[in-house]
């Protein structure tokens, strides 16, 4: 420890540690070379945390991983300079800067679980870099991996290392990496969306260690992530980003308090969109006491009973494993429940997919998370939605054509767009297919399986409004999955609360939002960050003083 | 099980070789009486479900029967004939194996290491060559160079029981090296696909984030990793040495068990031809069933399980 001690006076708060100028990278697709960080400056001081936000493909990971003088393959500098400490990065050799990463500054990856080797143990990634680097010995490098683990509020810090990655769950592996990145106490850290893959709940609990360990070794830190009530907890600093440029940038209080962009403002605007709720008795959907299990194995969905009103929205929300996915999957029949019944419009549906007739199959309809994989990517847009027209309605030729105009421009897309394959498409024009694909069928029923997850802020918005409108146009129910709470105020009438694979709550909107609560959804629902930037402090003081 | 299936298809196929068996081994003492009196007396008379049974419960036994084409002369079963040349295509194929194994993993490590280097498009480029070169072609290739005109090598591979090791060595060089040219190129290309499509994984991107050394990247991060596929590449190669070696024994007159099962298919040794095919098929299942075994093996999800 004397070394760590040694080290941490030489740091001045306050120094320049980090300076990016004018910094240009750009990137080659189909041998096209496009910019994608078109000149930015950063500063970052000793023990600063900076937060970096904007849009998927703002190319704020892509500037993260620059601060580390590192471009990922088919990406280059192009222009600018990254110095480091008085150290010049893209003039350095590849072996100066090898020296730097991992005990000078280091990387913690959006992915924990793509970002760890599948090969080997915990504790032998996490010292590998202070061994590598000549730092420690290999039983100091454990001895401090180990401390590092408690500090981070690891279960069983002594012992979780000599696991596999597959053996914990996304949050420890997102905290057992900060340990690696902490491991050579480097004077800056990257942290590219840390939060984004957990769930609310979990995702207090690592930006707690996080911020409570980058302030303890007065670490500096870039806080890459596109949730702007994550950031405000993180960050002393935000810079907004968009198509490579900055669009703002202030203290985090100031950017909060009064945004001055309009860009930054429209980011902003999100969460304030919400439903009026209503309900209605005739029900289009009841699921009556359903149980269903994988296999043999341990029931997912225990005893559960939803019912849908016509015309309405019921938004499921849990997080991972709570069985919101598994009970859509018995809806639409993918999975016979072993247990209950599912009623739709007043009827017994047949449980097993194959015995339901092609009218039951037309009425209800799913859309995806993922539009990526959930079209075809061989398949035009004509084809996409042309399918379930010919399927259901035996349209052709000229009718068909005509239909599948119309479908595009309910969806707001014009009529151009009818020969484009998936790839020619943005994520939201994809999820924006899906729905049309959805529709083509006609249904009384749709199932979302958290269909704006996979979606930034402003495209998020923008398809909430337009499954409103639907919604509002043709009558049609929705039963919509999500874990994302701003997005139920946003669209639901009706909230279902699950966890492990229970029911815990349902009943309108307003009455599930507003207390008192079950404990499971007072959990859930203080765990999702507002943008107050004392939010955080102040959730935690709070569950001390409760666990007192 | 799969074994047992391969020996119905292994019997039919032999039962619907054209040909009469009787009528080659009598040759011009062939006459329609002498021809039955023959299938008489090894028992080809009998109906094929029957004689399959028959063979099928000796062999589970490790009785492969006697061999057709002995009858005439003198007695021989026909693991007496199978034997000795068994052991001389194992000998050959150890041989290679040893040589040919490691070299290709080095090669292939090495060029997905050094991806696009100067190094990496020669090897590239050379078992491209060898990959589409007929064996029989580099086989001569080779013995017009390495034997007929620098002498280095016999051109001969003819080995009995009692050559001695070195000169068994000497003879059994120019065959090894051909087979190793054969089989490098694929265990090496399949090595460095392997790693390379390893190395755009997000772990891989993070072991480079660590500062960690080009080599530490590929042996230690991507190679534990590719380790299935290159696993399955190896015993496929592994178990061609054994089974399709036959050209190669043939262009270097090396006793293999290749050449014993061609000889025997000519002269319709039936009971040899079903031995030696019996033998190829357990050959591929063993190596095929230790790749997998070693596949799980390296594979810490299913080796530790949550």
């Amino acid at each position: 420890m004397g070394n760590d001690n040694l080290k941490q006076s030489t740091r001045a708060k306050g120094e320049i540690l980090l300076e990016m100028r004018g910094v240009m990278i750009e990137g080659e697709s189909d041998d096209v070379w496009h910019q994608i960080v078109k000149g930015v400056d950063i500063t970052l001081r000793r023990g600063e945390v900076l937060g970096l936000i904007g849009e998927s493909g703002a190319g704020k990971s892509t500037l993260g991983i620059a601060a580390m003088g590192f471009a990922r393959p088919g990406c280059r500098f192009n222009g600018g300079s990254v110095t480091f400490d008085g150290i010049d990065l893209l003039a350095a050799t590849d072996e100066e800067r090898r020296k730097l990463r991992g005990s000078r500054i280091s990387y913690v990856a959006q992915s924990a679980a793509a970002s760890f080797n599948p090969a080997h143990r915990l504790i032998d990634q996490t010292i590998e870099t202070a061994t590598q680097h000549g730092i420690r010995d290999t039983s100091s490098a454990v001895a401090d991996a180990k401390d590092l683990y408690g500090r981070l509020r690891l279960p069983n810090p002594t012992t979780i290392g000599s696991r596999y990655p597959h053996q914990v769950s996304g949050g420890q592996l997102q905290r057992v990496m900060t340990a690696m990145a902490m491991s050579c106490r480097p004077d800056l850290i990257i942290f590219d969306e840390p939060t984004t893959a957990l769930d609310v709940t979990t995702q207090v609990e690592v930006l707690a260690s996080i911020r409570a360990i980058v302030e303890e070794f007065n670490t500096a830190a870039i806080y890459i992530t596109h949730d702007l009530a994550v950031v405000a907890q993180m960050a002393h600093r935000i810079m907004v980003l968009r198509h490579g440029k900055l669009v703002e940038e202030a203290p985090t209080r100031e950017m909060l308090a009064e945004p001055k962009e309009a860009y930054t403002k429209s980011l902003w605007a999100v969460r304030k969109l919400a439903k009026e709720e209503s309900t209605s008795p005739d029900l289009i959907l009841k699921v009556d006491h359903i149980d269903a299990a994988y296999g043999n194995a341990v029931k997912i969905l225990d005893d559960v009973s939803i019912s849908v009103p016509r015309g309405r929205t019921v938004a499921v929300v849990g997080e991972s494993g709570s069985g919101k996915s598994t009970l859509a999957r018995v809806v639409t029949g993918l999975l016979p429940p072993s247990k209950g019944s599912v009623q739709f419009n007043g009827r017994d549906l047949p449980s097993a997919l194959a015995q339901r007739d092609k009218e039951s199959l037309r009425r209800i309809q799913m859309i995806y998370q993922s539009p990526d994989t959930a079209l075809n990517p061989r398949h035009r847009v004509y084809d996409i939605i042309g399918r379930p027209l010919t399927f259901y309605h035996n349209l052709r030729g000229k009718a068909l054509e005509a239909r599948i105009i119309d479908l595009l421009k309910m969806i707001e897309l014009d009529e151009t767009y009818i020969d484009r394959l998936p790839g020619e498409l943005s994520g939201g024009q994809k999820q924006r297919i899906c729905i049309a694909r959805a529709l083509a069928a006609e249904p009384d029923l749709i199932i979302c399986d958290e269909v704006t997850s996979a979606l930034d802020q402003i495209v998020q918005e923008e398809i909430l409004k337009l499954l409103l409108r639907l919604q509002a146009e043709f009558d049609i129910s929705y039963l919509f999955i999500t874990h994302d709470i701003a997005t139920v105020r946003a669209i639901a009438d009706e909230i279902v609360v699950m966890n492990q694979g229970k029911v815990v709550q349902q009943g309108l909107k307003t009455k599930v939002l507003s207390p008192p609560h079950p404990a499971y959804t007072e959990l859930l629902l203080s765990s999702v960050p507002e943008m107050d930037p004392d939010w955080l402090t102040n959730l935690l003081q709070k569950r001390a003083a409760k666990t007192k | 099980m799969t074994l047992f299936i391969v020996s119905i298809v292994i019997f039919s196929l032999v039962e619907w070789l054209p040909g009469d068996f009787t009528k080659a081994i009598l040759g011009q003492a062939w006459t329609p009486e002498t021809g039955a009196a023959f299938e008489r007396e090894i028992g080809l008379d009998q109906p094929p479900v029957t004689r399959y049974v028959n063979w099928i419960a000796d062999v589970a036994q490790g009785d492969f029967g006697e061999s057709f084409a002995s009858r005439v002369d003198y007695r021989r079963t026909v693991a007496e004939l199978i034997a000795p040349r068994l052991a001389n295509t194992l000998f050959l194929a150890s041989l290679t194996a040893i040589i040919a194994v490691p070299l290709a993993l080095t090669l292939g490590i090495m060029a997905a290491l050094y991806r696009n280097s100067l190094f990496d498009r020669i090897v590239n480029a050379a078992t491209l060559t060898t990959i589409s070169m007929p064996e029989f072609f580099m086989a001569y290739l080779l013995m017009l160079f390495l034997s007929v005109k620098l002498h280095w090598f016999p051109g001969l591979a003819s080995v009995d029981a009692d050559t001695p090791l070195p000169e068994r060595l000497m003879r059994c060089a120019l065959p090894t090296l051909t087979l190793t040219l054969v089989i490098v190129a694929h265990m090496m290309r399949m090595t460095r696909a392997a790693i390379i499509n390893l190395l755009a994984s997000p772990y891989i991107e993070m072991a480079r984030l660590k500062g960690l050394s080009k080599s530490r990247v590929v042996l230690r991060h991507a190679l534990p990793n590719a380790w299935a596929p290159i696993v399955n590449v190896i015993a496929f190669n592994l178990a061609y040495l054994v089974v399709g070696v036959v050209i190669v024994e043939a262009v270097f007159t090396y006793p293999g068990i290749g050449q014993l099962m061609v000889d025997a298919v000519t002269s319709r040794d039936i009971p040899v031809v079903q031995a030696c095919a019996l033998i190829f098929a357990a050959t591929y299942i063993l190596l095929n069933l230790t790749a997998d075994i070693i596949s799980i093996a390296t594979n810490p999800r299913l080796l530790h399980p949550r």
